[in-house]
């Protein structure tokens, strides 16, 4: 009984003092992980209290809060309609973009990874070069035949080659999940007298809604934060895009340090709020999609 | 490309079996006609992605090799015929040569900081630290950032005398760590670097603290009851099964350099006098500048050139051994 105590209070006494010991080793790891926080915090930060400012206060009082706070930098870009019409345009065309990407890729997975068919598999190497295919290597040529077939200006003529350019990744990667259902569940539901577009629709779909919604993360962000398109297509404000607002905005304003820093803000807002909620996809996405690439 | 058809594997653990798992897929004495209509069946799915994908991605890319050997201002249609006037235009061309450059400083400033550093990080936050999931989630954040939120921030953060950053040195009496940043020839470079890498390094990270979750715990354990300290665990357990998400890291580090425009658009434009100028950058110059259409896919051509060699070349001699590697099929974290 004693003897038993006795190894236990012992053992008790080397846990405690490996879990001590373990702590101080911890420190470091603790400094090195602050610093590098704050280094990634302190940009966000800084734009977001500058904000706050004037642009006289920037300059006499870079690093202290803003006094008096200035509450009419973010008030004026919130009250103005260009900031809202450029918010409402990043929205209409990520959905635009990502409705139309994970439909046609969705339909092609779905022939790709479950009908045996004569030239599956140039079809599907077809696609998966497309992932290498740089974007901007196609922008002089894009842009001409946007202008061809009359899509400048034109909200189409971002969605469509966003579009065309978010395939590749979205098919290998819902390829991959639709080759790992089952083909059982595929001959319950033919002899149930599902034909293949009602296999697709009732039962592979539904099935693949946590990846369906990965795929649609990425392309949400990938054409939310897309430039270069949207800056060559749309000349005329009507359709800017929030990325095309910004640098617009810092032209125009280029003496007002802290209206810039205010619509950075806001305008990174949106991101990191669909960031917050969409976290898990979004990593789960950029991961899956880095694999298969 | 041969070995991607065989890396698809599934979100889900995917069951041995390989595809087709078609009922359609096996019928081997079917009558002709049958056939033929289920062929039909199969493509009508394709048809949608095929039309746009190669509408849209295809086409762009053979018509910029056809305009490539003109000479050709963008309107009208191309006429005036150069042969290969454009690509050898392109091998005198000091700016082209300095894209080359400047870009492979790049990537291997990448691979040579960025990397190790966002490894470093991973391996760090696998540790039982408090508030790790804090770290990893605002260590990830900038990367949701678009590039141009990115550039104009730190364009203004790195103004010179009036900026943060020379604020900064200023405050803490470091006057002389200040500087021209962005508008000067020989930090621009450096400065853009150290933007990627605020806005990229988190990314890489993700990857390594998916790939490092695909390590067993086992391995550690046992190396560690054979006496192995943190270092040597880290130099032969860690690093060699980590070894395909490297490779595939760096793939991508190495796309995204080649590519990079963006953020050198909004922050210096290629300044000053081309020192920070990418490939992409010079080839929106000439084509939407200056107007020289058929040098601009000239450019295109050999962007895409580099793009794909590299990429085929890369997948063929570096990735080939990760396609049967049980731990490249790592698989969305949680």
């Amino acid at each position: 009984m004693t003897a038993a105590g006795g190894a236990t209070a012992a053992q008790d006494l080397a846990r405690a003092r490996a879990v001590r010991r373990r702590r101080i080793r911890s420190v470091p790891l603790y400094v090195i992980v602050l610093v590098v926080g704050a280094l990634m915090v302190t940009p966000l930060l800084y734009a977001l209290i500058s904000g706050f400012k004037s642009t006289d206060q920037l300059s006499t009082n870079t690093f202290g809060l803003p006094s008096p706070w200035v509450w009419e930098n973010y008030g004026d870009i919130l009250g103005s309609s260009g900031f809202w019409r450029s918010f409402g345009s990043s929205v209409v065309i990520a959905l635009g973009t990502t409705v139309l990407t994970v439909g046609a890729a969705a339909l092609a997975a779905f022939a790709l990874a479950r009908f045996a068919f004569r030239g599956r598999e140039v079809l599907f190497t077809l696609f998966a070069v497309g992932l290498m295919f740089p974007f901007a290597a196609a922008i002089v040529p894009l842009f001409v035949m946007l202008r061809t077939m009359g899509l400048l200006d034109n909200p189409w003529g971002v969605i469509l080659p966003q579009a065309a350019f978010g395939l590749p990744v979205t098919i290998v990667i819902l390829r991959g999940f639709f080759r790992a259902i089952p083909g059982d569940l595929e001959e319950a539901a033919t002899l149930d007298g599902c034909g293949p577009l009602g296999f697709f629709w009732r039962i592979l779909l539904p099935m693949a809604r946590p990846v369906l919604g990965t795929v649609s993360v990425l392309a949400v962000v990938g054409s939310w934060n897309n430039f270069l398109l949207p800056l060559l297509v749309f000349s005329d404000q009507t359709w800017w895009t929030i990325p095309l607002g910004i640098q617009q905005y810092q032209g125009e304003r280029s003496a007002d340090t802290a209206r810039i820093f205010a619509y950075l803000v806001l305008a990174m807002a949106p991101a990191l709020a669909f960031y917050a909620v969409a976290e898990r996809q979004l990593i789960g996405g950029i991961t899956l999609g880095a694999t298969k690439g | 490309m041969k070995g991607t058809s065989t890396v698809a594997d599934g979100t889900p653990p995917a069951p041995p079996s390989p595809a087709p798992v078609s009922s359609r897929g096996r019928a081997g004495g079917r009558p002709a006609s049958r056939r033929i209509r289920e062929w039909f069946t199969a493509v009508a799915f394709t048809v949608p992605a095929l039309v746009l994908f190669g509408l849209l991605v295809l086409a762009p890319i053979m018509y910029a090799a056809y305009v490539s050997f003109f000479d050709w201002g963008g309107f009208g249609s191309p006429e005036d015929f150069t042969g290969t006037g454009n690509y050898s235009r392109l091998l005198d061309d000091p700016v082209f040569l300095g894209d080359l450059w400047r870009g492979l400083l790049l990537v291997l400033f990448s691979v040579a900081l960025q990397l190790p550093f966002a490894l470093a990080m991973a391996v760090l936050l696998t540790q039982k630290l408090r508030g790790r999931a804090i770290y990893r989630m605002l260590f990830f954040a900038p990367y949701v950032l678009s590039e141009v939120i990115t550039g104009v921030l730190f364009g203004m953060i790195f103004a010179p005398d009036v900026g943060l950053a020379d604020k900064s040195f200023g405050a803490v009496g470091l006057d002389g760590l200040g500087g021209l940043w962005l508008a000067d020839q020989d930090s621009v470079l450096a400065t853009l670097f150290l933007v990627m890498t605020w806005k990229y390094f988190g990314f890489h990270m993700m990857l390594y603290l998916a790939g490092l979750q695909n390590i067993p715990a086992e391995l550690h354990e046992a190396a560690r009851i054979d006496g192995a300290g943190s270092w040597q665990r880290f130099r032969h357990i860690t690093l060699p099964l980590l070894g395909p998400t490297v490779r595939i890291s760096v793939f991508l580090s190495v796309i995204g350099a080649i590519q990079l425009f963006d953020l050198v658009w909004v922050t210096t434009a290629g300044g000053p006098d081309h020192a920070s100028e990418t490939m992409a950058v010079t080839l929106f110059q000439y084509g939407f500048k200056r107007f020289e259409v058929g040098y601009a896919s000239a450019l295109s051509i050999a962007l895409f050139l580099i793009s794909l060699v590299f990429a085929l070349a890369y997948q063929r001699f570096v990735m080939r051994r990760d396609t049967e590697g049980a731990l490249t099929n790592m698989r969305a974290n949680r």
